[in-house]
């Protein structure tokens, strides 16, 4: 049975890179004695995959990963079991079953995340640096150095911005995320700053990813839904 | 929420920041309010070396059993914030409560190698405790500085640091010493007196309480206690019925890999086998076996709480275990479908190992290992060693028949009465071993093999027959390499060896630490403030401070290092009896001379003096 697992990491948690979050994982499923799938081969390893990594120093309520498992749970006793052996600040709050087949897979689905942006204390920039954003979102084109590990290229990364807001000093963005268009809410802040003159800080920013979604619609009109709703809830025998 | 002590911009910038925020599965959270003793226990080197040391996971579960204690976890800052801390004045917290470490009632030192020592000095420092013990009054504005492991049998290099030292295993008299100190906090008692009582549990070394006299040749005169009713002799602390002594059922899980990311079971303390050379062997005697009821029920409590997806059986000498078929096969029936691994480091290569290796690992990916430790059998009697070449051969042309072509052989350069061609035999061994490998016929073998040779400078410790020994010049030691690897390479099969070897002047270091006085504190402290830090690590390692506060501090490191020590010396050490009797040891020494062996203590007892214990080995039935 293919599952998906939705998990938030908050609080000290948001210290733990994506490698280590995965270690846990491999690890609170044996505690929670949830009877996951290996693979074949001479080194066994847990069938387990995970949807859009999160970098260090990041919160978020909407990670997701997909794993097999050799015999079935339901939904309430998969979440309970994993909190039960989990530690504060990573709970898991969903567990669907999902459809057989690599289109399924939460990795390749992904399309598009939402994020909150706040200043950390003592990095706000001085005087009202929030009105303009509307006008910043309203722009045909956003053009921004998007440096790789060999060279700097110019990329308009405004067809890349399904939505920015901001209400009371926190900034919504809805960003197109995934393998193949991936864009950084810091790179978005870091622009939207340096248009309206006000050179971007290091560590300024505490960015929360509140949700992933996948995109169902066409090629001509998107659809997103959270990755979460691909699945369906395992009801106890 | 738990608020951290290192702000977010720090440990965004720091490496691995997950070494320092604690909330670790496993890790005990308790109200301190709840508690009247807050016990900071401290691994002086980096997070994943600490974390991966068993004798922490056992005294931090075994603190925390109780309702009136919390015991925490210290590691060293990394060289990163390390710095951060001092421009910034953090002082040093622990990782549970993230509360600064001075407001411990006690700050546990493990003293695992010497070379951790300007490392204690670091987190004194940055915990604000002032690093000279005299120097922490007579009140409770410090905690109180407990040193124990195995450098405790040779506290003197760091005696003036520590205001107390456990002699022994953990498990005996931790719990006498903390009604102590809560009766005499209860009392209004202060520091001085605290320790004056201490004294008195057996197996509590209180530097302070004792005073040493030198004579003009700069050996110890006496050593003597000063203050009336202060034992003379310090008794380690051994606990006889291992098979009940407290064992941890939930270890702390890191969440970032570290060196020994397993569980780690320990089937029995202490070794038969009786190498001069080595210390644990004479400081854990009597060998005490864990019964296999108990080793099955700690390895699954274990494997069940933490989710570790490998297990390793921990003793000096595993093969000596008289249970050890069973408890191997318990772990590989038990947990199959759950694709553990088993670990089995110091396997005696023979029929028995390399069946049960075959099962619990891929025998091509997986390399034998050999511990002849000297390249002769002249050597090897020497030492005591009791492997011999045939049967060193016999296992490896076992190995290659099943499948098997990586072998790794460890030995020791610059042992006491080595020769040149003792060094030249271990060349000659590791072609004896590659030949056998070359009988399989062609079509039988898998590919070429590969030996990979590894020597370490021998270093004299205390209470083994070499502590008597002198170490030999800085110069000879790359010398000794040298050899060794000249004679590979003229061997017939060269190719097929590999031949690795350490640098040397941390050797002659560790000696003056390891055999050192007090007067050695003295350099320790001049080389810290000269900026030595993390002295095990290659890459800050660095000799040339060392020898300046040698200079500086008018100590000559030969007399440490370079004298072979008289019979009737009065050792540093001394004061301390680990039931092994000096006098035992002296006759090793000579043995060793006279190149004759010592049987194990399970084929003839000796009469070391351990005995006297009431247990273990010494009492079982002999056929």
């Amino acid at each position: 049975m293919k599952v998906r697992v939705k998990f938030s990491k908050q609080g000290v948690m948001k210290f733990i890179g994506h490698l280590d979050v995965m270690r846990y994982f491999q690890k609170a499923i044996r505690r929670a004695g949830i009877d996951i799938a290996y693979t074949e081969g001479l080194s066994p390893h847990m069938i387990m995959s995970f949807a859009a990594p999160l970098g260090v120093g990041l919160t978020s309520d909407a990670e997701y990963m997909d794993i097999e498992l050799r015999t079935p749970i339901s939904s309430e006793a998969a979440i309970d079991a994993l909190n039960r052996v989990g530690v504060e600040g990573i709970t898991v709050t969903g567990f669907w079953q999902i459809p057989d087949g690599k289109a399924s897979k939460a990795m390749t689905l992904v399309a598009a995340a939402d994020y909150t942006l706040r200043f950390r204390k003592g990095y706000e920039p001085k005087g009202d640096w929030q009105s303009n954003i509307s006008h910043f979102f309203a722009q045909k084109s956003i053009l921004v150095m998007k440096k790789s590990k060999k060279s700097e290229k110019e990329v308009d990364i405004r067809p890349m911005i399904y939505e920015m807001t901001v209400n009371a000093g926190t900034v919504f963005m809805k960003l197109s995320a995934g393998s193949v268009a991936n864009l950084k809410p810091e790179l978005v802040m870091d622009a939207y700053l340096q248009s309206i003159g006000v050179e971007p800080e290091p560590f300024a920013y505490e960015i929360y990813r509140c949700e992933v979604y996948a995109d169902v619609g066409t090629e001509k009109k998107r659809k997103l839904v959270t990755l979460g709703s691909l699945g369906e809830v395992v009801k106890d025998e | 929420m738990r608020k951290l002590a290192l702000s977010d911009e720090i440990l965004l910038k720091i490496e691995k920041p997950a070494r320092y925020i604690g909330n670790e599965v496993n890790s005990v959270m308790k109200d301190k309010e709840k508690i009247d003793i807050r016990f900071c226990m401290c691994f002086p080197d980096v997070y994943e070396i600490g974390m991966s040391h068993l004798g922490i996971q056992v005294l931090y579960d075994m603190f925390n059993r109780r309702e009136d204690v919390w015991c925490e976890r210290v590691y060293s800052p990394w060289v990163d914030l390390d710095k951060v801390m001092r421009e910034e004045r953090i002082p040093l917290f622990a990782l549970e409560s993230q509360d600064p470490v001075k407001d411990f009632d006690f700050l546990g030192i493990t003293l695992q190698y010497e070379m951790c020592y300007t490392n204690i000095l670091q987190i004194l420092d940055l915990s604000g405790i002032p690093l000279m013990a005299e120097e922490r009054g007579d009140g409770w504005e410090f905690p109180l500085v407990i040193g124990g492991g195995p450098c405790s049998y040779n506290p003197e290099p760091i005696a003036p640091f520590f205001d107390m030292f456990y002699i022994g295993e953990g498990e005996t008299v931790y719990d006498d010493l903390l009604e102590l100190y809560k009766e005499c906090r209860r009392e209004g008692e202060g520091r001085k007196q605290f320790l004056y009582r201490a004294s008195q549990i057996p197996g509590i070394y209180v530097p302070a309480l004792y005073e040493v006299t030198y004579k003009e040749d700069g050996t110890i005169a006496s050593f003597e206690p000063v203050v009336e009713g202060v034992p003379r002799t310090v008794t380690k602390q051994i606990v006889m019925d291992v098979t009940h002594a407290p064992y941890p059922d939930a270890p702390v899980v890191p969440f970032i890999k570290v060196t020994q990311d397993r569980v780690v079971l320990e089937i029995q303390r202490g070794c038969i086998r009786g190498c001069r050379f080595c210390q644990a062997g004479m400081l854990y005697r009597p060998t005490r076996e864990r019964s296999l009821e108990c080793l099955k029920e700690h390895a699954y409590r274990m494997l069940k709480s933490t989710g570790h997806e490998e297990i390793s059986l921990s003793s000096l000498s595993s093969s000596d275990h008289s249970e050890l078929a069973g408890i191997v096969n318990y772990l590989i029936d038990e947990f199959r479908d759950d694709n553990i691994n088993i670990s089995l480091p110091s396997l005696r290569i023979d029929a028995f190992s390399l069946d049960v290796m075959s099962k619990v690992q891929d025998v091509r990916k997986s390399s034998l290992t050999f511990a002849p430790e000297a390249g002769s059998q002249r050597l090897r009697d020497v030492i005591n060693k009791g492997l011999t070449e045939e049967v060193i051969l016999d296992g490896a042309d076992q190995a290659f028949h099943g499948g098997w072509n990586k072998v790794k052989l460890y030995f020791m350069l610059g042992l006491p009465l080595e020769t040149e061609d003792d060094r030249k035999d271990i060349a000659h061994l590791a072609e004896l071993i590659a030949e056998k490998y070359y009988e399989i016929p062609k079509e039988e073998r898998n590919g070429k093999c590969q030996i990979t040779v590894s020597t370490s400078f021998f270093v004299p410790k205390p209470f083994t027959p070499f502590q008597w020994a002198r170490m030999y010049q800085p110069g000879d030691y790359l010398g000794f390499a040298k050899t060794v690897n000249h004679e590979i390479k003229s061997m017939k099969n060269q190719k097929s060896i590999r031949y690795n070897w350490h640098q040397a002047d941390v050797t002659l270091l560790e000696g003056v630490f390891a055999r050192g006085d007090r007067r050695i504190a003295d350099v320790i402290l001049e080389a810290y403030r000269l900026g030595a830090l993390y002295d095990a690590w290659t890459e800050y390692w660095n000799f040339d401070r060392w020898l300046e506060a040698f200079a500086n501090t008018g100590i000559d490191m030969d007399f440490y290092t370079q004298r072979e020590r008289g019979e009737d010396e009065i050792f540093p050490w001394d004061f301390i009896d680990i039931g092994v009797s000096r006098k035992f040891l002296l006759s090793e020494w000579k043995k060793a001379h006279e190149e004759q062996v010592t049987p194990n203590c399970r084929a003839k007892c000796s009469g070391c003096g351990a005995a006297r214990f009431g247990g273990g080995v010494c009492f079982e039935q002999r056929n």
